[in-house]
């Protein structure tokens, strides 16, 4: 329970720094040693060395899943903030309330990844929430940035209603919050119950932008500043995936066979129209929105299969996407142009740049020697072992390849045409930290003990 | 060890070019490497010591997947074929410049590294591995220093390869669900119990992978345009030895491992190598560009060796593996000229050439020497591997049977060797037919416009050119090594596999 009291800590220090401290560097150094603290502090408390408990009534089950969760999240928000840490300065004046707002969805991504009763989930899905509806609407001077505020907090408080809905039926079938007592017969539910888990599986595919429940978020990433984008688009998803995973596995594992082609219809439709529609845009950043729809498809695959590989595979792609992902934004953030035009001819300027960047899209595409091939190929043996989908598979690796298509767009424009890709400035620490993405996005490509040792261990 | 050494001299050596600033160094480096590698390769055919051709190590313990390398006959010689075939595509691209030279020869070199790999990994997963490593180098290389319309056409090819190469994880995913021991390894995969259906679909899922990158057809439409448009020392990688990919996947890891599936299939696969073999022919027939010209001809080729890959029996299988090595060698002969035509006179349209015999003699017989044994005359290279094929084919028990076609027709198959060898003999002829004919167009005939004056061939073209037609004559005078060699490949691999009760039937 580390994670969630010295994140929440944080977040209360770095508010008070908002007006006690003026030097922007001040507070971004501040920001950045806070992160390595929590982070620390989460490791201490997986590998047993130091543990602050408090009574919880058996609300919060902190396993090793949940702490090797919170430590790939915090790992990759702690190389966001050295990546993206400067480009936040540049959205708007409350610097250190920015840093202050992250710190509290770590604390509340905390929760989401150790709940064992739906109202901490509850709670920690909306501590995650409202915080990421003020960042969307940072840049206030920009109309499109209000715009997806305003859609994200209506769409999100709809979600919200249903899974308080869908909350309260079960509590009325069962009589408990407890996920490991909801469902006690296995063979059939009530229909109250059957209603609840229904309204629960729309709202977290919500929360996951998972299709048909996409809409808002193509138009937030793109509304919102960048720099929340790439935050929100990684560590926020991969931690609502997590918190999905839990409720799912927890809770609803003993009645898999009745939603079960539910989580399928929800995965290939969200696959297929995340494919499709990034394939036609015009900006990089819509297509990563729209490709970040099409990778939430490919983790709907673990829901889908929820078996022990799942399990392993989910933290994987978790880890792998989010490395990526955060390191394509933080050279999008540098470019200025958004479009595919943009990237032209930045393998001449800054070659550096434009090889890590293929990296990342090479992983995120899932070719092989990158972390992103294994965890496609642990996510399609989990459905494969789920056993009688194999069309789903077949689908799946089908979008896969469609999904090549866009991002060797960008790898194209960068190497193959010519052009100016524009880049503003960037400090030797931007660089070495793009290297080390690139760098475990590849060693956990051809390695991936390295980090499930963790897990088995 | 001397395995892991195919893999590793390339490998390094490629990722030192990447950091070497002097272009000139980096083709040194490129040479001195595939030297390098082609002595270990030599040294693996040579060697009596089997242990050294077996190298295994940890890898993914928790998959069950390990980085397990062997150097059975197929693989020495096809290894042997891409490390011979290094240095004489260096020697002959020798006088080009490249932009970004480093880059260039460090990705030649990690597409070694990769081909050495899918030749020799005895794991499934790590198979698939080297498979996808040498794909991502060439794509980077036709994009970045092939023709005008290069981007899209690599694009096609890279995204035709890759999805045949998903659906084939697929396949090794479902097989490693159904091993005894979870384990990716190729005897495990061989254990594995597969009943009929299962193995019915699993087949197009592994074939389609490897037909794509053959190409049979209808998969084949990405190769005459990539072929094109890729610079010519990688247009000489993709022909001679990434073609032999798909071929040495369909008898290492289809044969073996889908009897069944195979023996359901066999007909269809050869129905379409066979329509392949006429159809690619009859285009290179009314072809006027060389280099189209040679890419046709190559599919009607590989449709052959198809062929006899699904006849399923020894002697058949046994010619495939002489023809990959010949076909290898004969065809990047084929690219030399082709490339040194282009560099002449700036075109390769048969229709502007003409009379080049007269004023360079030394390549005018070196190339119909090349062209012969690439139509398999007697006493070159390459009419051993088709007589035996041919042979393999005709005395072909795999295609017997009743066949229903739609529900409607049936048909009592007894006679299909037949017709599938008369089909392919037509190959051949139409073979010679267009082969024949651009000599004469190219080599003799009235002086075209633009040929009047020219040089001939420049010293590294010749000593590649020599060293290829040396080859030619040697194993096509005394071809008993190489059939000896192929036969003990193939006796192991009908030994070790289950492979005899899909020939017996």
């Amino acid at each position: 329970m580390n994670a969630i009291l010295f994140s929440a800590i944080m977040g209360v220090v770095m508010m008070f720094a908002s007006f006690l401290v003026r030097s922007s560097k001040l507070v971004r150094n501040l920001a950045i040693l806070g992160m390595l603290f929590v982070l620390i502090m989460n490791v201490l408390e997986m590998t047993g060395m130091f543990t602050v408990s408090f009574p919880v009534n058996d609300m919060i089950h902190a396993d090793r899943f949940s702490l090797f969760f919170n430590t790939i999240a915090f790992t990759c928000t702690f190389l966001f903030f050295l990546l993206s840490a400067r480009d936040m300065e540049k959205v708007g004046l409350n610097y250190a309330e920015y840093f202050s707002l992250i710190f509290f969805i770590l604390s509340g991504i905390a929760l989401v990844s150790s709940f064992q009763s739906l109202l901490i989930l509850f709670l920690g899905i909306e501590i995650i929430s409202i915080p990421l509806y003020i960042l969307t609407g940072s840049d206030k001077k920009n109309l499109k940035s209000n715009e997806a505020s305003l859609k994200y907090l209506l769409l999100g408080a709809f979600s919200t209603g249903l899974m308080l809905m869908g909350i309260t039926l079960l509590y009325g079938a069962s009589g408990t919050f407890d996920i490991y007592q909801l469902i006690k017969s296995a063979d059939k539910p009530s229909a109250l119950a059957q209603t609840g888990l229904m309204l629960l599986l729309f709202s977290m595919s919500f929360k996951v932008s998972a299709a048909p429940f996409h809409f808002w978020t193509p138009d937030v990433y793109d509304g919102a500043p960048t720099v929340f984008t790439s935050f929100m688009a990684t560590i926020v998803k991969a931690a609502a995936f997590i918190g999905f995973m839990r409720l799912f596995s927890g809770a609803f594992e003993s009645i898999h066979q009745h939603w079960r082609l539910m989580a399928a219809i929800i995965a290939a439709l969200t696959l297929f129209i995340g494919n499709i529609t990034a394939v036609f845009q015009q900006s990089v950043k819509r297509m990563l929105a729209y490709s970040s729809i099409a990778q939430a498809g490919f983790m709907m695959l673990a829901i889908f299969s929820l078996n022990a590989t799942a399990t392993e595979g989910l933290l994987l792609y978790t880890a792998a996407y989010s490395l990526a992902t955060i390191g394509v934004f933080a050279v999008l953030v540098k470019m200025k142009d958004y479009t595919f035009d943009g990237f032209n001819g930045l393998a001449r300027q800054h070659p550096f740049l434009a090889g890590v960047v293929t990296v990342f899209l090479l992983s995120l595409a899932g070719i092989p020697l990158t972390a992103g091939f294994l965890s496609k190929f642990y996510l399609l043996k989990a459905t494969l072992e789920a056993g009688g989908y194999l069309w789903l598979v077949i689908f799946a690796v089908i979008m896969a390849v469609i999904s090549v298509y866009y991002y060797f767009r960008v790898i194209q424009a960068m190497y193959f045409k010519e052009g100016e890709g524009a880049v503003l400035e960037a400090g030797p620490v931007f660089h070495w930290v793009l290297g080390i993405l690139a760098f475990l996005v590849l060693a956990i490509g051809v390695f991936p003990n390295l980090l499930l040792y963790w897990f088995y261990f | 060890m001397i395995a892991f050494l195919l893999i590793l001299v390339p490998l390094i050596a490629g990722t030192l070019a990447f950091f070497l600033r002097n272009g000139q160094g980096a083709r040194g480096l490129a040479m001195l490497s595939s030297l390098g590698t082609l002595g270990v390769a030599l040294a693996a055919v040579l060697t009596k010591d089997t242990g050294s051709l077996a190298f295994s190590a940890e890898w993914l313990p928790m998959l069950g997947a390990k980085f397990s390398l062997q150097a059975d006959g197929i693989s020495r010689l096809l290894t042997l074929l891409t490390a011979a075939a290094y240095p004489l595509i260096l020697a002959s691209t020798w006088t080009h410049e490249y932009k970004n030279p480093n880059r260039f020869f460090g990705l030649l070199l990690l597409t070694q590294a990769g081909l050495m790999g899918v030749f020799l990994a005895t794991d499934a997963l790590l198979f698939y591995f080297f498979w996808e490593l040498a794909l991502v180098p060439v794509y980077f290389l036709c994009s970045t220093w092939g023709g005008e319309r290069r981007i899209p056409v690599t694009f096609k090819f890279f995204i035709y390869t890759f999805a045949g190469s998903l659906l084939m994880l697929v396949g090794i995913i479902y097989v490693y669900s159904k091993t005894p021991d979870s384990s990716f390894a190729q005897t495990s995969f061989y254990e594995a119990v597969l009943n009929g259906g299962t193995q019915s679909w699993l087949f197009w899922l592994f074939f389609g992978a490897f037909a794509i990158k053959m190409p049979v057809f209808p998969f084949h439409t990405w190769q005459p345009d990539t072929y094109e448009q890729a610079p010519t020392a990688v247009t000489m990688v993709l022909s001679g030895l990434m073609v032999k990919m798909g071929l040495f996947a369909v008898i290492r890891w289809l044969l073996p491992l889908l009897p069944i599936g195979v023996n359901n299939w066999a007909v269809s696969a050869s129905f379409l190598s066979v329509i392949g073999i006429i159809y690619a022919s009859l285009i290179a027939m009314r072809q006027d560009d060389l280099k189209r010209l040679i890419a046709y001809s190559s599919i009607a080729h590989i449709g052959l060796m198809s062929l006899a890959l699904f006849a399923g029996n020894e002697t058949g299988i046994q010619g495939v593996v002489i023809q990959m090595f010949n076909h290898g060698i004969n065809i990047i002969g084929l690219w030399i000229v082709v490339e040194w035509i282009e560099q002449q006179f700036g075109t390769r349209r048969m229709s502007e050439l003409g009379g080049i015999a007269q004023q360079a003699p030394a390549l005018a017989i070196l190339f119909v020497i090349v062209a012969l044994a690439n139509i398999a005359l007697p006493l070159t290279n390459g009419f051993v591997g088709e007589f035996l094929m041919f042979n393999g084919v005709f005395t072909s028990t795999a295609y017997d049977g009743n066949y229903t076609v739609l529900g409607r027709w049936h048909i009592n198959a007894s006679h299909l060797s037949l017709v599938f060898t008369v089909m392919a003999g037509i190959g051949i002829i139409l073979s010679a037919v267009y082969t024949l004919r651009a000599i004469q167009k190219v080599l003799y005939g009235n002086v075209g416009e633009r040929t009047g004056m020219v040089k001939d061939i420049r010293w590294n073209e010749k000593i590649a050119l020599v060293v290829i037609v040396v080859v030619i004559l040697v194993l096509g005078v005394y071809p008993q090594p190489m059939i000896e060699e192929a036969k003990q490949a193939v006796f192991d691999l009908l030994k070790e596999t289950d492979i005899s009760s899909m020939i017996k039937k």
